[in-house]
């Protein structure tokens, strides 16, 4: 067995051996340990993965496994492609899923069904595994919707919990609305090409072998590569949460914190990010479809932003952030910057891991307390977490010399650079964005660490009792903080261009991110200036002037609540399609079947026959009679008929 | 070989009904009979070329040769699936009975027997008579299972049954007749090469379709379904489910597309425009189900939707996403009923508002039902997600419109599904009497457990199953697209 199956497969047998044997017989402790080592050991193997591929050159893997799916001309194999887009992916879900195993070890030490949880932990990362690793759009389609079942699981873990069970429901829903697209996409991709297979679609799709538009319903003639595109797209938009099937990922905070980090922070929802990346020699040959990757990227990150300014729930204030910066990402790949998209997708990883597993020791340390209108002054009380967790903010928010200041400027300067309409928009719109990033994430550092320590009674007490996490806590947050420290001025050779090799493709004239090296120096430091403004207001309306956030709340009440309930799409969104299948399902049940089709069909009927039948039965007895019943009636017709 | 592993049941039956006392020696003995003659199926596949679409260990007995009638048996890559699906299912069921069944156990397990020989020699039979004769001589057991053992309400869900397959089955007698009587053979191969007129294409196909339809079922004849599910025992809706709603979907297979290509591809629309209402409606119905039994049966309806859907596909993936999903369906839905089926003996009723939070008192029960959940919602990685990737992709290469509106069922399927689990598993226990049920017992896990194999099997490993098809898959869209301009027309009679 190759030393890279290996890397997808220690996962899975981890989550087996948790899974199957974990309650009965390994217990927690065992249960822990197994999936642990089983995923230091894939990570060690990612990284000389890693080493080998983007540090020393060595050459693409191109690795067939087992054919999977055989039909006609349908032809579908398990295999592993393993180039620079890949064993970054690799690095990043094995290095933030490995950190949070050993977080949830002191995170969920008082949970009774830890083997479950490892298991699931573990099983995810299988699942994403095999998402950045396979070598045709099944297989990718195959992790996409495995990662989707992983988040269900986790986002439901405490299956008791009412709100918990809807969240995962409402995550795995939303997701397949996404996925439905992506199938289409993926139908179409066959029905263009023949196969499904990167190398052969890429290939064809850039010696030209495609037809020029593709009749689609409501649609007509669309060029090929715009719909294929955009139906992709959907799908990634669906997992990466972006404006329209963004409503999922704020719910999913219901989840074991550890679990956010990981899922709904670092890994699964780049994945639409990724797709998209993986497939830039399609994109590239829409201009609209980046057209419209660039705008909803855009929008969401602006968003978003909006609506974090205004949350009170910890996990909810980086939920939002999160969203907002997939948005990000997202435009970078619309204005062709693919690279600074996967970087800051790197990048992010590591900050956004961090600002949730921060959030965790918080929430652990003030026994399960989530809003930060409960918090305060926990600054003295964990100073520990506090550090980490300004780094994490320092490191998203760009602040010099950071991660963030890396990634985040290199889109902003992608998107400036790409001269376009659709680009300098985004360019302003992300700008608009990175002011409000800086403020929502100084709001919750100011009201979680700094301010006096909360006032009601309750909160004073889990305040008086608040304290440092546990090594297993501190450890991954230690290696997490280093690496938001610098990972940015480490990995930005990444944005280089090229670095990336053949894995992303980026045709002539698209040259954003070539020209992104060479901005005016107030466009490379206009992000710095949009941190000093957001971090300004931050500090008068939660540190100078603290009653003003309240006063402005209640003069500009309606703005308020829109934004509170970010923008009223989840009450839509439960009018439009929730309650409305339910009324239709109902109505179809009560008045489709049970009124017309059985009581004037079938009963009426029924009716008829058993009149009919009465006088039958005193000729005949027993069941024997329908079939004399039919036969009769046969013969009767045919004669009839034909006589 | 194929007549062995057809009476063999029925022998078994009879060897009941004259020789065994005891309920119990009944039991071992049936459990038996039904092993034997899956293991001796098993053995066809030995000899089973999979590389020719020609009917394989052909049997032939003359029975009334004026009338063009024998006694014609045979299997191909079509059928033998469904052959294999019903020995290997029928095995669970009897287990499945072990200990709910209490009155008159020994006719219990003859009507089973009888029912898998007749099943099995509907698939086998290459006479249009015989074929008839099997069809219907099915439904006596069935209707017995249901009349006898089911629910309180059982007389009306086995008279609606009756009624409907009844409707049907006059009609295709009909068809049959004047098909036999223009072809002056009842032979299946021998009609298939019949050069019918348009017309009396179009007559055949809407005879057959009365009762392949309502088999199927296919909206809007599908309404017996869930009332039979819910009254007929925990084994007669795995049976119901797993093999005779594969019936109908195999008369389409196997006569209205060889011997009626024209007709059937003239109502391609109409049947996409059924499979779509039946793929959407039924599962917007079945999201408001209150009665776990219902829930199944209606999601049944819509999954069957999926496998019409993808045989008037008419190309390679479409028909055998098709087939491949009627086994799956077999799996997923025999294994769903089967899991409501143990929570009912334990607490008798199926009500999901009666359940809440079971995950904390049967964590095995609980995995599984997840796991047939996620294959019902076709997740990657289980059965259904590969035919129903399979049918889309068929769907969608035929028509883009039909394909689209067809996947919605991916979203709707799911939400049914994963809202009836979360009510039934999820959430703090309702009440004492789900805290008092107990896990699964060692025999209830032997009954999931070869179904769990198919489950990942087929979705890992396709390949075995999916060669069983190709060539008699080839064979019939050749079949199906040929254009039968023949001189045999109505008018002729």
């Amino acid at each position: 067995m190759s030393k890279n199956l290996l890397i997808i497969l220690l996962p899975l047998a981890g989550s087996l051996i948790a899974g199957l044997f974990g309650r009965r017989f390994l217990g927690n402790a065992l249960s822990r340990l197994v999936t642990i080592v089983c995923m230091l050991g894939a990570l060690a193997l990612s990284i000389q993965a890693f080493v080998a591929i983007a540090v020393g050159d060595a050459p693409t893997v191109r690795e067939p496994v087992f054919s999977w799916i055989v039909s006609g001309g349908f032809k579908v194999s398990f295999g592993m492609l393993i180039d620079r887009l890949t064993v970054v992916m690799l690095v990043v879900v094995n290095g933030v899923s490995t950190l949070v195993h050993i977080y949830s070890v002191g995170y969920m030490a008082e949970d009774p069904d830890q083997p479950r949880f490892f298991s699931f932990l573990s099983l995810f990362t299988f699942a994403m595994l095999m998402l950045v690793t396979g070598d045709n759009f099944l297989q990718l389609f195959f992790g996409w919707e495995g990662v989707g079942l992983a988040s269900y699981l986790l986002i439901g873990f405490w299956f008791t919990k009412e709100s918990a069970c809807n969240a995962a429901i409402k995550a795995f829903l939303v997701n397949r609305v996404g996925d439905f697209g992506f199938a289409l996409g993926i139908f179409a991709l066959y029905m263009v090409f023949g196969t499904l297979d990167y190398a052969e679609v890429f290939r064809m799709a850039a010696a030209g072998q495609y037809p020029a538009t593709v009749d689609f319903p409501l649609w007509g003639a669309v060029p090929t590569m715009t719909l294929i595109c955009l139906l992709l797209f959907v799908g990634a938009m669906g997992k990466s949460a972006q404006l329209g099937l963004h409503t999922w990922l704020p719910d999913a905070m219901e989840g074991p914190t550890p679990v956010s980090a990981l899922i709904h922070a670092a890994t699964m929802v780049t994945a639409g990010v990724f797709l998209v990346c993986r497939a830039s020699p399609l994109f590239e040959l829409s201009q609209t479809a980046l057209n419209v990757v660039t705008l909803v990227g855009a929008a969401t990150a602006l968003f978003a932003a909006t609506v974090g300014l205004v949350q009170n729930d910890i996990k909810r204030v980086i939920a939002y952030s999160t969203c907002s910066q997939l948005g990000y990402m997202f435009f970078a790949a619309g204005v062709s910057a693919y690279p600074a998209a996967m970087f800051h997708l790197f990048t992010h990883a590591f900050f956004k891991a961090l600002l949730f597993l921060g959030a965790g020791a918080v929430i652990h340390a003030m026994h399960h307390e989530q809003d930060m209108r409960h918090m305060g002054g926990l600054m003295k009380k964990i100073p520990f977490t506090y550090s980490v967790m300004m780094i994490g903010t320092l490191a998203l928010t760009g602040f010099p010399f950071l991660a963030g200041f890396y990634s985040k400027d290199a889109i902003l300067e992608s998107a400036y650079a790409a001269h376009t309409t659709v680009g300098t928009l985004a360019w302003i719109m992300g700008m608009l964005a990175a002011i409000l990033t800086t403020f929502y994430s100084f709001r919750l550092v100011f009201m979680t660490f700094h301010r006096g320590a909360p006032k009601d009674h309750h909160a004073k007490h889990a305040f008086d009792h608040a304290h440092e996490a546990p090594w297993s806590m501190r450890l991954p947050l230690l290696i997490l903080a280093a690496g938001s420290l610098v990972c940015g001025y480490l990995g930005k050779s990444m944005v280089d261009v090229g670095w990336f090799k053949e894995s992303i493709v980026i045709v002539k004239g698209h040259d954003a991110l070539a020209h992104a090296h060479h901005v005016a120096a107030w466009v490379q430091w206009s992000p710095f200036g949009m941190f000093l403004i957001g971090l300004t207001l931050a500090w008068i309306l939660y540190m100078k002037v603290p009653t003003l956030p309240k006063i402005m709340a209640e003069v500009l009440q309606g703005i308020y609540q829109f934004l509170l309930n970010a923008w009223y799409f989840d009450r839509l969104y439960d009018r439009l399609f929730v309650r409305t299948a339910r009324e239709i399902g109902q109505g179809l049940w009560q008045t489709g079947d049970v009124k017309i089709i059985d009581g004037y069909g079938v009963n009426g009927t029924a009716g008829l026959v058993v009149r009919l039948a009465q006088g039958l039965k005193q000729m005949q007895t027993g069941y024997v009679y329908h079939y004399a019943f039919a036969m009769v009636i046969g013969i009767l017709v045919l004669i009839t008929v034909y006589a | 070989m194929l007549s062995l592993v057809t009476f063999l049941p029925l022998v078994g039956a009879l060897v009941i009904l004259l020789g065994v006392r005891s309920d119990t020696v009944a039991k071992y003995l049936a459990m038996t009979v039904s092993l034997v003659t899956f293991i001796i199926s098993l053995g066809i596949l030995t000899g089973f070329d999979t590389k020719t679409a020609a009917f394989q260990l052909v049997e032939e007995v003359a029975w009334l040769p004026e009338y063009g009638i024998a006694y014609r048996m045979g299997v191909d890559g079509i059928s033998l699936p469904f052959v294999l699906l019903t020995t290997f299912l029928t095995p669970i069921c009897l287990l499945a009975s072990w200990e709910s069944i209490k009155t008159r156990v020994r006719e219990y397990l003859m009507a089973f027997l009888a029912l898998e020989s007749f099943v099995v020699g509907v698939f086998c039979a290459l006479d249009f008579i015989l074929f008839y004769v099997l069809w219907e001589a099915m439904l006596i057991p069935m209707f017995l299972i249901i009349g006898v053992w089911g629910g309180p309400n059982r007389v009306y869900a086995a008279l609606k049954f009756f009624l409907y397959t009844l409707a049907g089955s006059v009609l295709m007698l009909i068809a049959i007749l004047s098909l036999g009587y223009a072809g002056h053979t009842f032979s299946i191969p021998e009609l298939m090469k019949l050069p019918l007129s348009f017309s009396f294409q179009v007559w055949l196909f809407l005879g057959l379709f009365a009762s392949f339809a309502v088999k199927v079922p296919m909206w809007p004849v599908h309404t017996w379904l869930p009332d039979a599910h819910v009254e007929a025992p925990t084994a007669g809706s795995v049976i119901l489910a797993g093999i005779l709603l594969k019936m109908g979907a195999y008369g389409f297979l196997r006569f209205s597309l060889p011997i009626l290509p024209d007709a059937s591809r003239f109502f391609i629309p109409f049947i996409f425009g059924l499979s779509l209402v039946a793929v959407v409606y039924t599962a917007l119905v079945a999201l408001m189900q209150k009665d776990l039994k219902k829930l199944v049966a209606y999601s049944s309806v819509s999954h069957m939707g999926f496998v019409t859907l993808g045989i008037f596909a008419l190309n390679q993936q479409g028909v055998e996403g098709g087939i491949l999903q009627m086994i799956n369906h077999g799996v997923v839905s025999g294994a769903l009923f089967l899991l409501v089926g143990v929570v009912y003996d334990r607490m008798h009723t199926r009500l999901i508002a009666h359940y809440g939070g079971v995950a904390h008192v049967m964590p095995v029960y609980a995995v599984i039902f997840m796991i047939f959940t996620m294959s019902s919602v076709g997740l990657p990685g289980t059965n259904s997600f590969v035919g129903e990737i399979l049918i889309l992709l068929g769907a969608f290469m035929a028509n883009k419109a039909v394909a689209m509106v067809a996947a919605t069922g991916l979203v709707l399927g799911a939400a049914y599904m994963l809202w009836m689990f979360k009510r039934v598993i999820f959430g703090p226990i309702a009440n004492d009497e789900v805290r008092a049920m107990s896990d699964l017992s060692m025999r209830e896990v032997a009954l999931f457990a070869p179904l769990l194999v198919l489950v990942f099997w087929i979705g890992f490993y396709p390949g075995p199953f999916l060669n069983l098809l190709h060539a008699s898959v080839e064979h019939l869209l050749t079949q199906a697209a040929v254009v039968k301009t023949g001189a045999v027309a109505l008018a002729q009679f």
